[in-house]
């Protein structure tokens, strides 16, 4: 029988506030253990948390950049549960009304577009970091992360295979990062992914009993753990027996799935309001406030690059991959006015650099206005396009400008026709049995008479130059 | 209406342990408790939006703005045992 898997994704955005949710403390990554702790995040008795505005405003910002319902109301409950990581033995969160509901991501997959919903986006505060001792029974517990705020979005069970899944990560994460509200950083744990799947004979409408996988930490995790799990159900299944609803963990290193405990009894979370903290009321004034600070989204630039500059589709996918990249790019097409070459150029050589020395943009030693010139010097024939790569290795080492390269190395393109012939002259003399096999049909070695020629100039002369003028001097 | 299985299943999540006397005593105890409450239950309230909170005040926030933090020592103060400025708690393993 063919199954059809169906996908639901949970995804824990770290926000990148300065302080906690409910307390005034650091949320700086690295600090000294229990160092950004005070009563509050300890969860002493007696005590009152205070909402952050920022994280109210940060979560409208992901609601509006994907299309969710805000709440004009809504509060906070307890999710009670015991775990040493969690000083209060609840964790404050957002349950019967969370800031937003009923939005969505449009992805792209293999060239098919698809929406994908959004349940909801709601706000609550992080557990601490728990170390366990490998040598003695004992676990260590750090609580300076307690207290930091998350939100949590929730996708509809709207994916059907492992791409789909990825792809929408992929796009949340953008988003996230393209607001400026996340840092997007898998491995420290700012953007968390849970996956809920189950199998379905094809066809069928009802879903089938579902997993939860825990503990993927990157994109190809995510995937690698739902190809896993898919065959496992699968194969649980066809052999007639009964997939069980729990927790499973992701293992890196084995690449398979364990189960962490049932789901029954874990989910008593006893939610109840949290009379600590009052309601919070979105008004349409604050709503259409923050929404005039929203930037240009991913999906839009890239829509908007292809228009406005004329370039593929791929290559604005790949420009608009950050902000910082897209800006670059702009600024680069700004002053030299040629958008195709400018993507050439930036998709290859500038992050072939960058990528190779795992670098970022920002710190990319050739900035756009050096780019830009080295665009013109090759389009007014100063340069060819071959030396134009050695410049560029230059300019990228040193950070020195295009023409101080070129002055000072002598790559000024050869276009004059005399020097040029007398250097085609130089090399026919030179290999006079070539040109005799030449002359006599073997044309394949018009190139060798090219390269011989470029060598001689040491990559100056005008490719189109030679060509014309090697063509016209072997005919006679 | 409490059964008792229920009692002792809300007690196990609190982490309390109670005798089978004490277990009866508050299955009673807790359904005067629920019968009283369901009083409330009378009152109709066709068209009112829920309530979570009795007091009506909204939109209490501050400013994201760090404040000194307490510091390690004193936040390990109460710590029944400490260990490299962690609280140091039994083993736990999912």
């Amino acid at each position: 029988m063919e199954y059809e898997p169906v996908i639901g994704l949970e995804v824990h955005a770290q926000l990148l506030t300065e302080t906690k949710i409910f307390c005034s403390c650091s949320t700086k990554f690295g600090a000294a253990p229990n160092s950004h702790t005070c009563p509050i995040c300890l969860g002493m008795p007696g005590v009152l948390p205070v909402m952050n505005r920022k994280v109210v405003e940060y979560t409208i910002k992901m609601a509006l950049a994907t299309h969710c319902r805000i709440n004009g109301e809504n509060s906070f409950a307890r999710k009670n549960y015991f775990y040493p990581d969690l000083p209060k033995g609840y964790q404050i969160s957002q349950y019967a009304y969370p800031l937003a509901e009923d939005g969505y991501v449009d992805v792209e997959t293999n060239g098919e577009k698809k929406r994908i919903g959004i349940t909801r986006i709601h706000m609550e505060e992080d557990a601490g970091k728990l170390v366990h001792d490998e040598n003695s029974p004992s676990s260590y517990v750090n609580l300076n992360r307690a207290g930091v705020p998350l939100i949590e979005i929730v996708s509809e069970p709207d994916m059907r295979n492992t791409e789909e899944a990825a792809d929408y990560l992929r796009r949340l994460h953008e988003i996230l990062v393209y607001l400026e509200i996340c840092d997007g950083n898998m491995e420290e744990g700012s953007f968390r992914c849970d996956a809920n799947i189950s199998l379905r004979p094809k066809g069928e409408d009802k879903f089938g009993t579902r997993a939860e996988l825990k503990n993927m930490n990157s994109f190809r995790n995510v995937q690698r753990a739902l190809e896993y799990e898919i065959k496992r159900q699968q194969y649980i299944l066809e052999s007639g027996g009964e997939v069980v609803q729990e927790t499973r963990l992701w293992d890196d290193s084995q690449g398979v799935t364990h189960s962490m405990r049932g789901k029954e009894e874990a989910h008593d979370y006893r939610y109840f309001p949290d009379p600590d903290l009052i309601p919070i009321v979105i008004s349409g004034e604050w709503i259409e406030k923050v929404r005039e600070t929203l930037p240009e989204l991913p999906l839009a630039k890239r829509e908007r690059f292809v228009r406005e500059y004329d370039i593929p589709p791929y290559d604005a996918g790949v420009l608009t991959a950050s902000r910082n990249l897209a800006d670059y790019y702009e600024e680069t097409v700004r002053l030299c006015g040629r958008p195709k070459i400018a993507s050439n150029w930036v998709m290859g050589d500038v992050l072939g650099h960058l990528n190779e020395e795992k670098r970022e943009i920002k710190d990319c030693t050739v900035r756009p206005p050096a780019l830009a010139e080295m665009i013109k010097l090759i389009e007014d024939g100063t340069i060819s396009g071959k030396i134009a790569k050695e410049v560029f290795e230059d300019m990228y080492k040193s950070g020195r400008s295009p023409k101080e390269i070129i002055e000072e190395k002598g790559l000024v393109q050869i276009t004059d026709e005399d020097t040029l012939q007398k250097a085609i002259e130089e090399v026919l003399e030179a290999s006079p049995s070539q040109v005799e096999q030449y002359k006599g049909g073997k044309d394949k070695l018009f190139g060798y008479f090219v390269g011989q020629v470029m060598k001689a100039t040491r990559g100056k002369a005008n490719p189109k130059l030679v060509n014309e003028l090697l063509k016209k001097m072997l005919a006679d | 209406m409490i059964t008792k299985e229920e009692v002792g299943h809300v007690a196990h999540l609190a982490r309390l342990h109670f005798s089978e006397e004490e277990q009866d005593k508050f299955t009673s105890q807790l359904n005067d408790i629920l019968t009283y409450i369901d009083k409330l239950n009378q009152v109709d309230t066709a068209g009112i939006p829920p309530t979570t909170h009795a007091i009506s005040l909204n939109n209490a926030f501050r400013e994201d703005v760090v404040k000194e933090s307490i510091g390690r020592d004193l936040a390990l103060t109460n710590a029944p045992d400490e260990k490299g400025s962690c609280f140091r708690v039994p083993k736990v393993i999912e």
